[in-house]
């Protein structure tokens, strides 16, 4: 058995890991909710943009309709936009986006589709290396910033070209859906050919200032970035209460075997002290 | 009067949402000023300002481009950026201008060519109005 020195030492380890994951923990609690709040504003405007396009696109249809709203008629090559975060120790967060995108992935490949993937978190890219490293078309970093428009402008420009330039038939991106501080879910998104809600209420009349096909070549690639720009923000704020939980149970953990660990400590102590004493007696009791 | 409701919204957020008499907005075909009653319209916007008549209150909002959605009792603005004009200042603007001026000279297609140098013009009648 381990001694008592050993074992105080032991305890000291185990405390001061404690102290990190409670730091961690508060520190998430704090971003969780900056972040949270980004996610809920983000809402609105793609909100906003969401029942225009539906609006817009109720009217525009057949040959005409543009390429980012009907798809090239074709599936057969596909672009999965996989988004993690930079950093783990949020519990099974990111594993939960990479087997999500791993299925998606490998249920295409089975149907006989061809795959090219984008990374945007850097635990995405490793989570992928190994499987699909060849089908990586780019990584990309997060940050140490809040995500903004400075970050999904070159994501989505890099997708609109090549989707333009006819590389890609299907773009669709897998991220984590915030439902609750308790519930984040991963989630498949398809970005192009734009999904449409339709809705059973007659559209209203508008008029539209240019003409409606104008308008939508213009707000159907800006939807793409809108549409990244709320994944992200959602996948931020998914991850600091992922984190925040994670941290919580590690910390709790952590007290659970300082106490074991303590008990054990005593207990050895004790019955050193008792065979001490016991050695004394019978020596006493020899004489 | 009867009053318009008026969202502006940026990506970031919800910016402002009020019962307005008056909302001026720049569209890209003009300038145009909206009120309750409005026929339905859906309309892109350069870059500019816009104008909130609330009574005898006043409010401007400097947008850089995006679009409206109006409709008889509402008016929708969806900002690809937009700062109050108390917030806003000329090193702000400038620095858009910059920006904008330096796409201009890296666009390597005449449509974005034409774009830029519109957004350099657009910003640049907001600073004279500063």
């Amino acid at each position: 058995m381990a001694s008592v020195k050993e074992m105080r030492t032991r305890i000291g380890s185990v405390k001061s890991t404690q102290k990190i994951t409670k730091a961690l923990q508060m520190v998430a609690a704090a971003k969780l909710r900056r972040a949270q709040l980004a996610a809920e504003a983000a809402k609105p405007y793609a909100r906003g943009m969401a029942s225009v396009i539906a609006n817009l696109s109720a009217g525009v249809s057949g040959p005409n309709a543009p390429l980012l709203l009907a798809g090239t008629g074709s599936d057969k090559r596909h672009l999965i936009i996989v988004a993690t975060s930079d950093r783990g120790l949020a519990g099974g967060f990111n594993g939960g986006i990479i087997r999500a995108a791993r299925e998606k992935i490998s249920a295409l490949l089975a149907e006989g589709k061809d795959v090219k993937i984008i990374t945007v978190g850097r635990k995405a890219r490793d989570g992928l290396r190994r499987l699909y490293a060849d089908r990586f078309v780019e990584n990309y970093e997060i940050g140490t910033k809040a995500p903004g428009f400075a970050l999904v402008k070159p994501i989505a420009t890099r997708v609109l070209e090549a989707y333009q330039a006819g590389d890609y038939d299907v773009v669709t991106l897998v991220h984590s859906s915030f439902k609750s501080v308790v519930t984040q879910t991963p989630r498949l998104l398809q970005l192009i050919p734009a999904q449409v809600e339709k809705s059973d209420a007659p559209a209203p009349f508008y008029d539209y200032e240019p003409d409606e096909d104008v308008i939508l070549a213009a707000l159907l690639p800006q939807n793409i970035s809108v549409q990244l720009l709320t994944a992200l923000l959602e996948n931020q704020a998914g991850f600091f209460a992922s984190q925040m939980t994670a941290m919580d149970n590690a910390t709790r953990n952590a007290g659970d075997m300082i106490k074991a660990l303590t008990i054990q400590m005593n207990r050895t102590r004790q019955a050193q002290i008792t065979k001490e004493l016991i050695e004394i007696i019978s020596g006493a009791a020899a004489v | 009067m009867a009053r318009i409701a008026f969202d502006l919204i940026s990506p970031e957020k919800l910016l402002l949402s009020v019962e307005a008499d008056m909302v001026t907005v720049p569209g890209t075909e003009g300038y145009m000023g909206v009120m309750a009653g409005h026929s339905p319209l859906v309309s892109t916007l350069r870059a500019g300002m816009i104008d909130v008549k609330v009574g005898s209150q006043d409010d401007r909002y400097f947008i850089r481009g995006g679009f409206a959605e109006i409709s008889p009792a509402k008016i929708t603005v969806l900002a690809e950026e937009a700062i109050p004009m108390t917030e806003l200042d000329l090193a702000v603007l400038d620095q858009r201008i910059e920006d904008a001026q330096s796409d201009e000279l890296s666009a390597d297609n005449d449509l974005d060519r034409l774009k830029a140098a519109q957004l350099v013009d657009d910003l640049k009648l907001v600073r004279a109005a500063f």
